[in-house]
């Protein structure tokens, strides 16, 4: 075998100075061999985002502030804690009592799963508000979608740990999902279990897959970052930025709106966490786990109750998994099921009000799920269970198609002329 | 280059793929199988023996729970009634349908797996609209036969392997 390429120099990257690393000395030095230094100026300092971005787009580096910190304090607590059926109960307590600040590490770990979830909820809500999942954000939208999958996952799978009642009855409850699966489903829940019941094999790998989640998460969220990088950030126009007039650099504009919308948070965050600690969980985990018992209100935490609700409101086991599970994966469609060109609510007089709906229902559907599954309930259960799929395939295209978007301003600078002279609404979390 | 472009005859890179990749393959799956059933049950909980139950201290209407391989079992001595309305129930009626009969060994003594064959809770007795148990997490109601009658659950109760060593005990497993 002859083998036949044109004579080229070889040259390897680190030694070509003319495209090399912007930087000098040290610097330099690391940069022309690990570009991570040109890479963060040119992704965080220098980066254009649009002039227009509200508060609402300060729940990207919210989250990004919850998920450091929980892995933070769950690294500090999992050096207390013992992923034994036995010992796990008494572990946490003792985290609670004895360890050093332990009750303010658990209780700071308890409460950044609630406020990552209330995040994720309003980073949701924006992007249905401004339509951030239409072209050219499809990816990056369903990526996000995958990490709300993992966090449900990794969250339910936290809140076995302490193994309470809740707990433990929550994961019997959650790892029966799967015997819907048609003939093999009682074999998956037993080999998920590694037992006949929820008991010490399952905890003892809850606990490992708990940390594992967490870092899927984390590489899952680089993804969403490098796709935003890519495709940019969308805006409360929903116009894309054509030149400089409509940006402003990353740093120092973004960094600090971020910053005054997580403290902001945080303060909310640490109020709750320090008058209220046990506010968003269930008094019954202070009970330890009993596999006799089933308390007689059994719900989940209240960020799954919206899902438990359209769970229960299905009459049938598998059908009940099957619609659950699609309600949350429909919000992966949502970018081909509304088509419309314009992306903004601002501009969207009817799509406007269905979004509101949503939100509405989306509360109607959690109250649903912290009430007994019986008479009235159902019945509103029911109709918020239609809604729900009927937002994404009947109204979605419906309006894409019937509706008449409001006139729009040609340029994101033009939009803020616009905004100035009081020809555009839009919803603000503080007033100027 | 030439050889590659001769289709009809295999070369040595060939062979060599080929056979790289099967061995690959059957070494991936032959790694996988363990790992899959590491997870599984292991010889310490399938060893679980049976356990004996004295039952001569239940009285009639009674109901005793114990633990059988990490779940409740439920041992109910029923009343005439309740065992009345379990044989007269007509198959019609029912979702999964089964005769009382097959459902017990002696019919003053029904055993069923306390875990409603919804999503695994315990189902609480003398509870819900056909006096057998009611299961609180998403509202199945079992009648006095332990068969589902009404609610998400699918199937009725379980019966596990049980029988009578003598009347006043029973093994179950």
């Amino acid at each position: 075998m002859s083998i036949e390429k044109p004579d080229q120099k070889y040259e390897p990257v680190h030694t070509n100075k003319t495209g090399g690393s912007p930087f000098t000395g040290v610097v330099g030095w690391i940069d022309n061999r690990l570009p991570i230094i040109r890479m963060f100026k040119h992704e965080y300092l220098d980066f254009q985002v649009p002039r227009s971005l509200s508060y609402f787009w300060s729940f990207g580096g919210i989250l990004t502030i919850c998920l450091i910190l929980l892995i933070l304090t769950g690294l500090s607590l999992g050096m207390h804690y013992k992923p034994d059926s036995k010992y796990a109960f008494d572990s946490v307590e003792k985290i609670m009592r004895d360890v050093n600040y332990g009750w303010l590490i658990r209780y700071a770990h308890m409460n950044l799963g609630s406020f990552f979830f209330i995040a994720v909820y309003l980073h949701i809500f924006r992007g249905l508000y401004y339509g951030s999942y239409k072209e050219p954000r499809q990816l990056m939208w369903i990526i996000g979608i995958v990490i709300f999958l993992l966090m449900m996952a990794t969250a339910f799978l936290g809140y076995t740990l302490p193994w309470g009642q809740m707990s433990y009855w929550g994961a019997t409850v959650i790892t029966n999902l799967f015997s819907a699966i048609p003939l093999v489903g009682e074999s998956v829940v037993t080999w998920l279990w590694g037992d006949y019941a929820v008991g010490d094999a399952a905890l003892n790998r809850f606990y490992v897959l708990h940390w594992l989640i967490a870092f899927l998460i984390v590489g899952v969220v680089a993804f969403h970052v490098i796709a935003l990088h890519i495709v940019g950030s969308n805006n409360p126009s929903g116009i894309e930025p054509k030149d400089t007039r409509d940006t402003v650099t990353f740093a120092p504009f973004t960094t600090s709106k971020d910053l005054v919308g997580m403290l902001f948070f945080l303060l909310i965050f640490v109020a709750v966490m320090m008058y209220a600690p046990n506010y968003l969980g269930h008094p019954d985990n202070y009970i330890p786990a009993n596999p006799m018992v089933t308390p007689a209100h059994i719900v989940p935490e209240w960020y799954f109750l919206p899902f438990y609700a359209i769970l229960r409101s299905i009459p049938d086991k598998l059908m009940g998994v099957v619609a659950m599970v699609s309600s949350i994966a429909v919000l992966g469609l949502l970018p081909w099921l509304d088509f419309s060109k314009v992306r903004s609510s601002v501009f969207r007089p009817i799509w406007k009000q269905c979004v509101f709906l949503f939100v509405l229902n989306f509360f109607v559907l959690m109250y649903i799920g912290g009430a007994p599954a019986e008479g009235i309930y159902l019945v509103i259960g029911r109709i918020g269970t239609a809604f729900w799929f009927a937002f994404f395939f009947i109204l979605a295209p419906l309006v894409s198609i019937i509706e008449k978007p409001l006139p729009m301003p040609e340029s994101i600078h033009e939009f803020e002329e616009w905004k100035k002279q009081g020809k555009i609404k839009s919803i603000k979390l503080f007033n100027k | 280059m030439t050889e590659n472009n001769n289709k009809d005859k295999s070369t040595r890179r060939d062979f060599l793929t080929t056979v790289t990749a099967t061995v690959g393959v059957v070494g991936v799956g032959a790694g996988i199988l363990p790992v899959i059933s590491h997870m599984n049950p292991d010889a310490s909980v399938k060893a679980l023996a049976s356990i004996e139950v004295d039952i001569s201290k239940i009285k009639e209407g009674q109901e005793m729970t114990v633990l059988w391989r990490g779940k409740p079992v439920f041992i109910k001595r029923r009343t005439n009634e309740e065992i009345q309305k379990a044989e007269q129930t007509s198959l019609k009626d029912l979702k999964d349908p089964q005769e009382d009969k097959a459902r017990v060994k002696k019919s003053e003594w029904l055993v069923v797996v306390g875990v409603c064959t919804h999503l695994g809770c315990v189902p609480i007795g003398g509870k819900g609209d056909y006096d057998g148990w009611f299961c609180p997490c998403h509202g199945s109601h079992y009648d006095t036969s332990g068969r589902i009658r009404k609610g998400p659950a699918p199937t009725n109760l379980e019966i596990p392997k049980y029988e009578f060593v003598s009347n006043d005990k029973i093994k179950i497993g």
